[in-house]
């Protein structure tokens, strides 16, 4: 299959790649740029470990073909911190031991972020989040640490 | 009790893989390209049972791209198997040569340039079968003439394990009550999120590296090793971080084994990741079990004779399911004091994927028959389930007869907790019950089927001239945050903060053989190697220490973040980071190094020390519709000294939407042995909004067998809950439902069957 012009940015990068059409934006993260934070658990859109977000909104990236994406922002886990400075919702993954194995950990923070810009209520953080399977933690100690952060417990470190 | 001043353990530490993880830096096996990497696939049978007549792999090998195919002829023709001291139970061969015995095993696998390409040419592979009559259920498999699987199991007799002590018949004479009952405990997947997968690397040199998500990286290796026909030690095994466990890695797998035989064929890395349907299908899972259960008790409840069978669906092969057959028997007597009891349990093979270990191991199915039974005793008696759990309650000191000494057991008060919760509850709304279930789990088991020459846990610390301390473990951290416990425990037994920690793990060519995160062993095994090795390092750093100090000889010495002093007037001391300068300068340039090991010894048949608990669910029950909606899930847990708070808590919460997933949405059917759910649709785990609230009270007691007192918190969590929600489905609608899971349909049977009596 003929290769197609690929232009997007990703954490605030932008990138021009030449792709095959039928690849997967996972894919094209992972395995061209190298940002193997976002994870595959099941290729079928059921897991949410390859959540990103897409224009600010999270998607399943198992899910979005990578020209779907041309001209889009694109957010991965490794574009959360700034440098050593990790976001509020990083620090109180660490405090409440938000993650056991880590597999799912990234498609959460990711689907934890855009929850959290478009709707801090922390009533409807389970749904949040619904899209997300983690195995290890059974999820309360996420939805503590959400919480945490829509309660405005955690502050910007020093921007 | 009195309190112990711990500066590390028992405070609520950040997971010290936490920073890696949340910002994605983490590398799983997942993660891992070496140049010049292939990418491999697996064929995989479509019959349940078959011989295999003819493989022709000519197509497959001129796809372009395609750089092998290989099938069971190119191996070495072993078979395998982790119960290594009995042969005849190391039955598969993993790329199967002449014969498949379910749907999924490997019959051939291909590398190629990338996995599409690979994929493309499994469908070129040519292989003739010859179907062969199949069985799937135990109790139909067990059958004189019957299909056999194995030629050296008649009637598909895999295994069987007879456990009894005191005089079963007598005690029953002596009853009052008499119940039996039948159970059928379903099978489960464990759905780590990273499939199993392995990157396996041979050079010329004749070493093979391979790297895969694992729970012990030891077995692994000597598995790899074994089947290869390699040195043990030419074999290196890599395992930093596992995207979960839960019993399924710690076996010899098919991407581990496949990727290796390729890369052997080509000197090139090979990587094998399984597809999310090939980890529904292919990789082994919990044991479904048929039980008979007949319990004898006094008209007080007072237990006096048990009598538990199983036949337990083996699948094709051993696997670790002999192991489950033994602690199923076991944990169906726990954690109660039977005067006599009788446990005969029949592995059975099956042409179904093989069924072995996953978190519980056997003794979440004995709990839910045990509980599920104790609640309807009590119930014709009369009795409170609190009470009669009381009456009949294990304690410190009881002796299992022939199979374990308990010595540390909070069980009583973990009964008083759960009664206080439950009476704060009040009256509860209609159709809403609140259901308990009891149990307890070994802190890692004291045989070794394996036939490990070494210690089952060591531990070697190097302490540098800036103080910081190098500590090499072979315990496998996937998640349940060993790795973090091991800091703690070095950390306060040498006397040093956790940063002054830097910590080995997750590769065999510089870590210490352990055997494993398995059944519940790490706190307690690893642990205890670790607090040795601290100990040991902590007495070298003390000698010179007392030589600058010159106390008083009665006086003793410790080390309490990082300041070493005289234990009676700690004012007097000594920077630790001096110390170590000055130590490693006396000791002619050497570093500080010290080792620790563990086996246990004496400690009886199944564990050197017993975690406890009581588990209360709180539930709704629909009537119309037969829906449970869990309200709450409420545990009183004696883990002994909790080394990390944030790390238990954790593990409970993990445990309880695991094991309520077992109770009433998971399953895995069948139909002629093909599993018909194999994705994440359609398997229908926990989701965040299904999860009820929690909460844990952790009773403190002290094991003398643990590191600093502690035992097992995790893996025994899964055993209560699947009993409590289905005795909360008891309390709230009147219907006992023995068979797993309990879903709606099943709900809406049983009441209608009420109705009718």
């Amino acid at each position: 299959m003929k290769k197609k012009q690929l232009r997007l940015t990703v954490n605030g990068e932008y990138h021009e790649l030449y792709i095959s059409p039928k690849k997967l934006l996972v894919d094209i993260l992972r395995d061209e740029l190298g940002l193997t934070g976002t994870k595959r658990g099941c290729s079928t859109g059921s897991c949410g470990a390859c959540t990103v977000l897409l224009d600010g909104m999270a998607v399943k990236s198992c899910s979005v073909l990578a020209i779907q994406a041309e001209g889009a922002e694109i957010t991965t886990v490794e574009g959360l911190a700034d440098g050593a400075r990790l976001t509020p919702l990083q620090r109180s993954f660490l405090d409440h031991g938000a993650f056991q194995c880590g597999f799912c950990t990234s498609g959460m923070l990711m689907s934890a972020t855009a929850f959290l810009e478009e709707n801090p209520a922390p009533e409807d953080i389970k749904e949040g989040i619904q899209g997300n399977i983690c195995r290890c933690t059974g999820y309360n100690s996420i939805i503590r640490a959400i919480k945490a952060v829509a309660e405005s417990k955690y502050k910007e470190e020093g921007r | 009790m009195k309190k112990h001043p711990y500066s590390v353990i028992n405070t609520p530490v950040h997971n010290i893989d936490g920073i890696a993880k949340i910002t994605g830096r983490a590398k799983y096996t997942f993660d891992v390209t070496l140049p010049r990497m292939l990418h491999g696939k697996i064929l995989r049978s479509p019959y349940p049972h078959a011989e295999i007549i003819r493989i022709d792999t000519s197509q497959a090998k001129r796809l372009k791209g395609v750089k092998a195919v290989l099938t069971g002829k190119d191996t070495l023709g072993k078979k395998q198997g982790i119960w290594r001291r009995f042969r005849e139970l190391c039955d598969e061969e993993i790329l199967a040569r002449d014969r498949v015995r379910y749907i999924g095993e490997p019959v051939a696998t291909v590398a190629a340039v990338d996995e599409d390409t690979a994929e493309e040419a499994l469908d070129l592979i040519e292989v003739e079968y010859k179907p062969l009559p199949a069985v799937y259920e135990p109790l139909e498999a067990i059958k004189e003439g019957a299909p056999q699987l194995h030629e050296q199991a008649e009637r598909n007799i895999n295994v069987t394990r007879h456990i009894e002590w005191g005089d079963v018949d007598e005690g029953f004479q002596k009853a009052d009550y008499v119940r039996e009952d039948w159970f059928r405990c379903s099978s489960q997947a464990h759905v780590c999120m990273e499939t199993h997968c392995a990157v396996a690397d041979y050079t010329p040199e004749g070493k093979l590296t391979v790297y895969t998500s694992s729970q012990s990286h030891y077995y692994i290796k000597v598995l790899l090793a074994e089947i290869l026909g390699l040195r043990e030690n030419d074999v290196r095994v890599i395992s930093r971080y596992t995207g979960g466990g839960f019993g399924s890695k710690f076996e010899l797998d098919s991407a581990q084994f496949c990727s290796s035989l390729l890369s052997m064929k080509l000197c090139q890395p090979v990587k094998i990741v399984l597809t999310r349907e090939e980890e529904f299908t292919a990789t082994k899972r919990r044991t479904p079990m048929f039980y008979y259960v007949r319990s004898g008790v006094k008209k007080d409840g007072t237990f006096l004779a048990k009598e538990a069978r199983v036949f337990t669906e083996g699948g094709a092969y051993t696997a670790m399911g002999a192991t489950a057959l033994y602690l199923t028997g076991f944990f169906q007597s726990f954690p109660y004091v039977w005067p006599s009891y009788r446990y005969d349990g029949y592995r059975v093979y099956t042409n179904t994927a093989p069924t072995s270990a996953m978190r519980g191991f056997g003794a979440p199915q004995a709990t839910f028959c045990a509980e599920t039974q104790i609640d309807l005793v009590a119930n014709d008696l009369g009795i409170d389930p609190i009470e009669i759990r009381r009456k009949n309650a294990m304690y410190p000191g009881y002796e299992v007869p022939g199979q374990a000494t308990i010595q540390s057991c909070g069980l009583d008060q973990c009964l008083d907790k759960i009664d206080q919760w439950i009476k704060s509850r009040g009256k509860l709304p209609p159709h809403r019950g609140i259901g308990i279930a009891a149990y307890g789990f070994m802190s890692g088991g004291i045989f070794n089927w394996f036939d490990t020459p070494y210690a089952f846990s060591s531990a070697v610390i190097q302490i540098n001239i800036d103080g910081k301390v190098d500590l090499f473990i072979g315990s496998q951290d996937m998640g349940q945050g060993s790795n973090t416990t091991m800091a703690m425990i070095c950390a306060e037994e040498l006397g040093v903060k956790i940063e002054d920690i830097r910590l080995h793990m997750g590769d065999t060519e510089n870590c210490p053989v352990d055997l494993g995160a398995w059944g519940s062993r790490e706190t307690l095994m690893q642990g205890n190697a670790v607090k040795m090795a601290a100990s040991e390092a902590k007495h070298q750093i003390l000698q010179f220490a007392s030589a600058k100090l010159t106390p008083n000889i009665v006086y003793d010495l410790d080390i309490k973040e990082g300041w070493i002093h005289l234990i009676a007037r700690p004012e007097r001391g000594l920077s630790y980071y001096d110390v170590v300068k000055e130590a490693i300068r006396g000791k002619d340039g050497q570093p500080i190094i010290a080792r620790g090991h563990y086996t246990p010894h004496r400690k009886g048949m199944i564990s050197p020390a017993y975690s406890f608990g009581v588990q209360a669910v709180e539930a709704d029950v629909d009537p119309d519709t037969g829906k449970i909606t869990l309200k709450n899930c409420v545990t009183a847990h004696d883990c002994g000294q909790v080394i990390n708070p944030l790390g238990v808590e954790g593990q409970l919460e993990g445990a309880i939407a695991m094991a309520a997933g077992y109770g009433f949405t998971e399953d895995l059917p069948m139909d002629e042995g093909k599993i018909l759910n194999p994705n994440l649709v359609d398997y229908m785990l926990l989701r965040a909004t299904e999860m009820p609230e929690t909460k844990v009270m952790e009773v403190e007691t002290y094991e003398p067998e643990g590191p600093f007192g502690a035992k097992e918190a995790g893996e025994g969590l899964t055993n209560p809950t699947a009993g409590a929600l289905g005795n909360a489905v008891f309390h709230a609608a009147g219907i006992s439902i023995k068979n797993l899971p309990i879903t709606p349909e099943k709900v809406l049977n049983a009441l209608k069957e009420k109705k009718k009596k």
